[in-house]
């Protein structure tokens, strides 16, 4: 059954003393998906995984799994399984005995549970490394044997709390790969947790950012990306040009704004925006403007002149003055066509489509 | 019921167990460490207000008489054999803590510093004989230090000197020695780790700024291992004024410590609102002895900077 | 200069060490001497003080004591020490410095203010000084060193792993079993052995509270008014020194291990 809802979070908050870590969440995560949290450290992310989890209670609210209310169901007895930022593998059993930690309670027998051990150590790679002990195992091993300890489980849910934070760069670029190809496999939901915005960009089916306790947009990554709802949330994913806009007039689900350079832009009214508000933001990302080179032509131009440019090896990032706008521009353009000619100083001519213009609530 | 009500009532339905949880966080936390809070203030806190209130009372032959009197204080303060021993008890736990912590500190220093790998290894060599029997300890003092001692019939033996010399055992000398003996580890401990939490790039920072070895030690390291060299000086000083082992096996008449005095009047003397008193006059000396040492070198650090 | 300064320091560290252990090697020196006075020179080697040791049956009855108290002492201490150190590093509650801070207090408080005042207390109370008396005060001594090596053995034990534990489908109960009490295990067994040397070592509260029954240091206590009985003393002395030694060393090698696992656990690369 295509988008049947797996986790149900309504209405679900987290206090601590005076201080609100989460704040009225309510979600609807589908089952088979694989779904990010998303967000600064402190922004409530781990708090609501943990709650799915288990290991901490709302102050409000309620969280279901597979259509069963968990209020008052401990960590022992929810379809979930984690995968833990420590990866808290215990240390004094080897890869075997970690994995069939939980089996152990199922009594399944010794050779299903052999069976089953040797399924899932082969499902993350790590067959034939069954008798190492947790403490002579590789960062990226430790990894991979919470996520074969977990996923022995067959948990309707699994919980990763920033699972790649630990590694290096090249093989947490290797794991995301590689969770994406086993999240596909074994067909489980997936929430992830995690600050990187890339991580979740590359893996996740859709992604919710957070900040400050409250989920700030849910949507598909490129979604997210393109189309932010606000500038905060603009800003996590990435650089973005922010121009000051006058409000023209709103109209349902559209918005008219006008700034130097642009001119009149027509464009998606940003969700919960105050038709009352005069004054909002419009963003452009800096690799959706484009340098345009001797006498070509785009159906959409702004010009303006270089003051400084940084070079980063596949492109450079020029940061361009246009007449009327109170702050410059970051303009990134591949080096593809020689971009890393350009001196700082030289008059420049920018196209864009009108498309890559969002309007941001503040 | 609308599902907005029947939404809100859940909601309080949670926020009820969510509290007790609170509480049982806290409740968890004090159920766990009462049995051991207990134990120590039934056999410490309470003991420790019966010898106070004790204090205050008199000795009426086999009985007490529970009037209150200072009485106690008068003669513990008053009698010239109580203020000596309180006295030498105070100079002598002093000077022990002194020279323990003198001794301390460059052997803390070298395993923090030039430890390397062996840092336990040292820690628990240096610990080992303090944590075997003091009472062995001292007596092994009594058999260096006395007439027919290792010391005597080892410098006999030397030709140094002609006759055993009475000099060495049997006095305050003697107490200070073998106590500064036996509590030199309980004074490395506090010390050495004061200096490993010492950050050495502030060591090259002052290197770096133009700083001698010396220079940089007197200004960086010392300043900031003050609080272990304090907290060193207090768990030396205040178990040793109440010293009773030393005194007794090496002391002599001149090295009879205020300990003595208490163990007399609770066993043999059988005078024990007085002995209450020595006890609480002892305690009280010795925090505001330690209280103003602890004063005084907070000022002399905040001097060297 | 400062490598000057490192030299000094090596050879220090060596005196340092010598003047911990001379007086301490004379004990066993003494104890295989012929003569009964502890002088040099030698007189010859004997083993006769330690074959008269099991002959003398109050020494063996305070060796019985002796074992009783420090087992007893060891177990509750340690008991007591768990439920601290617990309490401690794994939750956060209000009045935690000040029952801590009590609970360490013994390290710090004249051996004889304590042994004097629990004294007053058992005779006020018309209860017999005993073995049972001396159990009591040892308890309260050994604490704060059970807490402190049960506090090293459980801090930075990363809570993680009980959590996983519990999201693997395991009860709080079998969480503790099957991964709390493995990992905390050598410094339970770290903490054991130490009370049990301090209370087998412990003279003053002994002392006090023993009565009729003595322990070992009260015997050899006793025994240091009769120069005769001194090489006894020294031999029996010898086999306290090489006892201790060895359970300490004991429980060294158990605490190093205890913090070896811990540290694995809570290892994030």
């Amino acid at each position: 059954m295509p988008d049947r809802p797996m986790i149900q979070i309504a209405g679900v908050s987290k206090a601590y003393g005076s201080f609100k870590a989460l704040d009225d969440a309510t979600l609807t995560i589908r089952e088979g998906e694989f779904f990010s949290l998303l967000g600064p450290s402190g922004c409530g992310k781990t708090t609501l995984l943990r709650m799915i989890a288990g290991f901490d209670t709302p102050t409000e609210g309620t969280i279901a799994i597979d259509g069963q209310p968990m209020d008052g169901i401990p960590a022992n007895r929810r379809p979930t399984n984690m995968v833990f930022q420590s990866y808290a593998i215990f240390p004094h059993l080897n890869v075997d005995q970690n994995v069939a930690y939980g089996l152990k309670r199922l009594k399944l027998g010794a050779a299903e549970e052999r069976r089953r051990v040797d399924e899932a150590l082969a499902q993350v790679s790590l067959s034939g490394l069954g008798k190492r002990g947790a403490t002579e195992l590789s960062g990226g091993q430790r990894q991979r044997v919470a996520l074969a300890r977990a996923l022995v489980m067959r948990p309707k849910v699994l919980l990763l709390d920033e699972p790649l934070s630990a590694l290096d760069k090249k093989l947490r670029e290797q794991m995301q790969v590689e969770l994406r190809r086993l999240q596909q496999a074994v067909g489980i939901t997936f929430v992830l947790v995690t600050h990187d915005q890339y991580e979740a960009l590359g893996m996740s089916d859709r992604i919710a950012v957070m900040f400050g306790g409250r989920i700030a947009q849910v949507a598909a990554p490129s979604q997210i990306y393109q189309r932010p709802v606000n500038r905060q949330v603009a800003d996590f994913l990435g650089g973005m040009n922010f121009i000051r806009a006058n409000v023209v007039e709103t109209n349902g689900t559209a918005i008219t704004v006008e700034t130097a350079g642009f001119g009149r832009v027509k464009t998606e009214k940003p969700s919960g925006f105050n038709d009352e508000t005069r004054e909002t933001t419009l963003g452009i990302r800096p690799e959706r403007l484009r340098v345009l080179w001797d006498d070509a032509k785009a159906k959409h131009e702004i010009a303006g002149t270089i003051v400084d440019r940084h070079y980063f090896g596949e492109i450079t990032h020029f940061i361009v003055d246009v007449p009327g706008f109170e702050k410059t521009l970051s303009v990134s353009e591949s080096n593809n066509f020689g971009a890393d000619d350009l001196p700082v100083g030289a008059p420049v001519r920018l196209g864009y489509d009108p498309d890559a213009l969002v309007a941001l609530a503040d | 019921m609308t599902a907005a009500a029947e939404r809100s009532g859940a909601a309080s339905a949670h926020r009820i167990r969510r509290g007790t949880l609170l509480r049982s966080e806290q409740a968890q936390g004090i159920a766990l460490i009462s049995p051991t809070f207990l134990y120590a203030l039934i056999l410490l806190v309470a003991p420790v207000l019966v010898v106070i209130a004790h204090s205050f009372w008199t000795q009426d032959f086999l009985t007490i008489d529970r009037t209150f009197t200072l009485e106690q204080y008068r003669i513990a303060l008053t009698e010239p054999i109580y203020r000596d021993l309180l006295a030498r008890s105070l100079y002598i736990s002093l000077t022990v803590s002194i020279l323990t912590v003198f001794l301390a500190y460059p052997i803390a220093y070298y395993i923090s510093f030039h430890g390397g790998a062996h840092k336990s290894l040292w820690l628990f060599v240096i610990t080992i004989p303090f944590w075997t029997s003091y009472l062995l300890r001292v007596m092994s003092w009594k058999v260096i230090l006395g007439y027919n001692g290792v010391l005597n019939s080892g410098l006999m033996g030397l030709g140094i000197i002609d006759e055993p010399s009475t000099s060495f055992l049997y006095n305050t000398n003697a107490v200070i020695i073998t106590l500064t003996h036996a509590w030199a580890a309980f004074a490395v401990l506090p010390i050495f780790v004061s200096l490993e939490k010492v950050d050495r790039t502030l060591l090259e920072a002052a290197k770096d700024l133009g700083d001698g070895p010396i220079r940089s030690f007197l200004r960086v390291t010392l300043p900031l291992t003050l609080p272990g060299v304090i907290s060193a000086l207090l768990i030396v000083m205040i178990p040793t004024v109440g010293d009773y082992v030393t005194p007794k096996l090496v002391g002599g008449k001149d090295g009879v410590m205020i300990a003595t005095a208490i163990e007399t009047q609770f066993k043999r003397g059988a005078n024990w609102p007085l002995g209450a008193a020595l006890s609480v006059i002892t305690m009280t000396v010795v925090t505001v002895m330690a209280a103003s040492i602890v004063f005084v070198i907070r000022q002399a650090g905040r001097r060297v900077r | 200069m400062s490598r000057i300064l490192s030299r000094w320091l090596t050879v220090y560290a060596f005196l340092y060490i010598v003047f911990l252990y001379l007086p301490v090697i004379f004990l066993p020196i003494f104890s295989v001497n012929t003569s009964a006075v502890p002088q040099f020179p030698l007189a010859g080697f004997t083993s006769k003080w330690y074959v008269e040791l099991p002959k003398t049956p109050a020494l063996l009855d305070a060796a019985w004591n002796s074992l009783i108290v420090g087992l007893c002492a060891a177990v509750l201490s340690t008991i007591l020490g768990i439920c601290a150190a617990r309490a401690v590093t794994r939750y956060r509650f209000r009045g935690r410095t000040v029952a801590s801070g009590l609970i360490m207090a013994p390290l710090v408080l004249p051996e004889i203010i304590l042994a004097v005042s629990l004294l007053i207390v058992i005779l006020s109370l018309g209860l017999q000084l005993s073995l049972f008396t001396v159990i009591l005060g040892h308890v309260l001594i050994c604490i704060p060193y059970s807490v402190t090596v049960l506090n090293a053995g459980f801090e930075g034990f990363d809570r993680s792993l009980e959590e996983a534990s519990a999201d693997l489908g395991e009860t709080a109960f079998g969480t503790f079993r099957r991964v709390t009490l493995p990992m905390v295990a050598p410094a339970i067994i770290s903490s054991l052995l130490v009370s049990f040397t301090i209370s087998l070592d412990e003279f003053i509260i002994a002392f006090f509270l023993a009565g009729t029954e003595v322990t070992l240091p009260v015997y050899i206590w006793g025994q240091l008014r009769f120069a005769a009985r001194l090489p006894g003393v020294l031999a029996l002395g010898t086999l306290l020194l090489v006892g201790s030694f060895i359970l300490l060393s004991f429980a060294e090698i158990m605490r190093r291990r205890a913090q070896r696992r811990i540290q694995m656990g809570g290892a994030i690369a």
